[in-house]
């Protein structure tokens, strides 16, 4: 019996070794870590990578999914490491440490090579002239008013100009009923306030932080809104407990009708209105300088999408990238993400459905994408160091041209 | 042969010993002395963890954060935090401590605040930093009451100015803290023998001769133990600060530990994150060493 059986199990066992490797040599897994999955509804991101897969027999995809801080130190990880997923979702923050590790690689070629049309891409992340990350979804970061607050403050006419928005925040400001004109969360727990509520300010006047590459905080632009945010703070219009600030409690605040304005991201629009049906809330895009008539910056942040330099299946790496890219498939995923498209003809459906999504919608499409801290090296620390010089501005130790010139010091010792 | 086998028999009482014991050095050895000596060798190292091929860095890192005034800065803010959350909950968890063990207390009174009294224990760092974040927010419910009693005529930012954003961090893990003193300290009231109260009685002593005389020196072998184990793990809290201040504002509230986490996931210096985390290791090791020569001592 023993005789009989075994050798019926040894083929049994071929049979299954020789299938799998035959499946092994025809499909090519590419791992695909990101953090959007655990963001977008269940199962929605797997299915679109079905769509793939079905769409490119021979290639499947495991995502390899996380939370947001997790992802970013397994692919920091995974660069030092030569660890790195096929494809890796990207926050440009990132790029440019990645890119010193060369750890990304230069999607120049393959588009190149695949007749790839570059004009229908919002954006190309370029470190070292290296095209090292596409923005698959953008989210980006209007002016929220609380019409109620305004209306009640006598403000017909929503701000445009710094100035206007000075002179709104002070109507809509009343310190015993605990109610502001603006909130600016500057906690150093998540130094983001620096790019969304202070930065933006001077990206929305088409100005730059930047001068041939190098920071350039000294000059006229950082130091004019360094010294409008202070002009807000002096006036009493910004709510109180700036410097442990979250980004979640400045969204609190707006929920609860506590301050008039924000800069918020419009991923958070349904959430507001989770929190608080009954708010009345219109969105504008950030004010500019006064007398400035050109196309505004649009402070974003973005989903980016990268190919590992150490991946085998580059190829179908980049395949999966155009797939991500393409107008449909773009279109549905911003959809699901309630974010803009990274390709831009792709018309996500939320814009024609909800009044608040379509008016962002309109505003992006008249300005552009800014956000100069992607590509930076160790953003985040650049943002800590800003932030460290204008709360010290805020508390009356420094002027603005002080506060800028210390953040220059600094950030130039990183760069 | 009888020789042989008295050999054979020794050797295996020789080695049975550390057969014994090798399950649990090899478990200390990889989950202890493996990531300490990895993280002392990147603190030599220019570019650890991030490039395949760090080059020697020497003692670079050291110099580089002993040359940084926010380095010393925080190490002060690191000795306050902890001296003064030391000092406060052995005090705070005396006088509870006695509270609860005296008889004058009504015993279901007495059982009702050994239950409220714990309570801080038992909340995760990442609750308590929420309760106190809220409880002492500008328009919060501690601001509210002072002014009410007029005890402050208008709101204080407390985690927000660098005025005292670093003791009301100090406040809330003192408020955190003290559970673990009060019931170390119970429980060593409840073993001083009786005999020692009655014959200062008919000595006359009085309650604070009683409490200097015999309750302290009793207790002094827990205060001392229970104290250097609080320097060392108030040393290193992390979560409460990281979630009140992040540090801030400005670099009031910045500890060690929050310094070097910075240093890691914000700059990205895991060489130079690496050097911090070894001064924090030497200055837990002297503890340490400390607390393990007085329990020698004992």
């Amino acid at each position: 019996m023993m005789f009989r059986i075994k050798p019926a199990m040894l083929k049994m066992a071929a049979a299954a070794w020789l299938l799998g490797a035959t499946s092994a040599m025809a499909d090519t897994t590419l791992e695909f870590t990101q953090w959007w999955e655990p963001e977008l509804p269940a199962g929605s991101l797997r299915k679109i990578m079905d769509e793939f897969e079905a769409a490119n027999p021979g290639i499947k995809v495991t995502l390899v999914s996380g939370p947001y801080a997790t992802t970013r130190d397994q692919i920091s990880v995974g660069a030092a490491t030569g660890t790195l997923s096929d494809i890796v979702g990207l926050d440009g923050a990132w790029v440019n440490n990645l890119n010193a590790q060369n750890a990304l690689a230069d999607m120049n070629p393959m588009m190149d090579a695949s007749g790839f049309d570059k004009s229908q891409v919002a954006d190309i992340v370029k470190v070292d002239g290296k095209a090292v990350m596409f923005p698959v979804a953008s989210f980006v970061y209007p002016v929220f008013v609380n019409l109620d607050l305004a209306a009640q403050a006598g403000v017909t006419k929503l701000p445009s100009t710094r100035a206007e928005f000075l002179e709104a925040a002070k109507k809509m400001t009343h310190a015993d009923k605990n109610q502001y004109g603006w909130v600016l969360p500057l906690s150093l727990q998540t130094p983001s306030g620096v790019q969304n509520d202070m930065m933006s300010w001077v990206w929305a006047s088409g100005q730059s932080m930047m001068a041939d590459g190098k920071p350039a905080l000294e000059g006229k632009p950082v130091v004019d809104m360094l010294t409008f945010v202070k002009s807000l703070n002096d006036a009493g219009t910004i709510s109180p407990g700036i410097a442990t600030k979250t980004e979640q409690e400045k969204v609190e605040e707006f929920v609860n009708n506590r301050v008039g304005m924000m800069i918020d991201s419009l991923a958070h629009v349904n959430l507001i209105r989770e929190r608080n049906p009954k708010l009345n809330f219109d969105l504008i895009p950030v004010p500019v300088v006064d007398g400035y008539t050109g196309k505004r910056g649009l402070p974003y942040a973005s989903w980016g999408i990268g190919i590992s330099a150490g991946s085998k299946h580059q190829e179908e790496a980049w395949k999966l990238v155009q797939y991500l890219m393409s107008e449909k498939v773009n279109a549905k995923l911003v959809s699901l993400a309630n974010a803009f498209p990274g390709n831009v003809n792709a018309k996500p459906d939320f814009v024609t459905s909800d009044k608040a999504f379509g008016k962002a919608f309109e505003i992006f499409k008249t300005g552009y994408l800014a956000n100069e801290f992607t590509g930076l090296p160790v953003a985040e620390d650049l943002m800590t160091q800003f932030d460290v010089q204008a709360q010290k501005m805020l508390a009356g130790e420094q002027s603005p041209e002080q506060a800028a010139a210390a953040a220059q010091k600094g950030w130039m010792a990183k760069f | 042969m009888t020789r042989q086998k008295r050999s054979h028999h020794r050797l295996k009482r020789a080695v049975a010993p550390y057969l014994y014991l090798s399950p649990s050095l090899v478990i200390i050895g990889l989950l202890m002395l493996l990531p300490m000596v990895t993280v002392i060798g990147y603190s030599f190292q220019n570019s650890a963890v991030l490039r395949r091929d760090p080059s020697f860095a020497g003692l670079k890192h050291y110099q580089a954060i002993f040359n940084d005034p926010v380095f010393w800065a925080s190490l002060w803010h690191t000795l306050y935090f902890t001296c003064m959350s030391v000092i406060f909950h052995m005090t705070i968890g005396m006088v509870f401590a006695l509270m609860l063990n005296s008889d004058r207390i009504n015993p279901t009174l007495r059982n009702v605040l050994r239950v409220l009294y714990i309570l801080p224990w038992l909340f995760t760092a990442v609750i308590i930093a929420v309760i106190w974040r809220l409880l002492l927010e500008p328009n919060g419910v501690v601001n509210s009451v002072l002014m009410q009693i007029g005890v402050i005529g208008s709101k204080v930012e407390w985690f927000s100015s660098p005025e005292t954003a670093l003791h009301a961090v100090t406040f809330a893990n003192i408020w955190a803290g003290y559970p673990l003193f009060m019931v170390s300290l119970l429980a060593g009231l409840q073993g001083i023998p009786k005999d020692f109260y009655e014959a200062a009685d008919i000595d006359g002593a009085k309650a604070y001769q009683k409490l200097i005389f015999i309750t302290i020196p009793q207790l002094m072998p827990i205060i001392i133990s229970i104290s250097l184990l609080d320097f060392i793990w108030t040393m290193q809290v992390f979560p409460l600060i990281w979630i009140t201040t992040g540090g801030g504002p400005i670099y009031s509230t910045e500890v060690l530990s929050t310094y070097t986490y910075k240093l890691a996931f914000s700059s990205y210096n895991l060489s130079q994150a690496s050097a911090s985390a070894v001064v924090i290791l030497l200055i837990s090791l002297g503890l340490t060493l400390f607390y393990i020569r007085y329990q020698k001592a004992r």
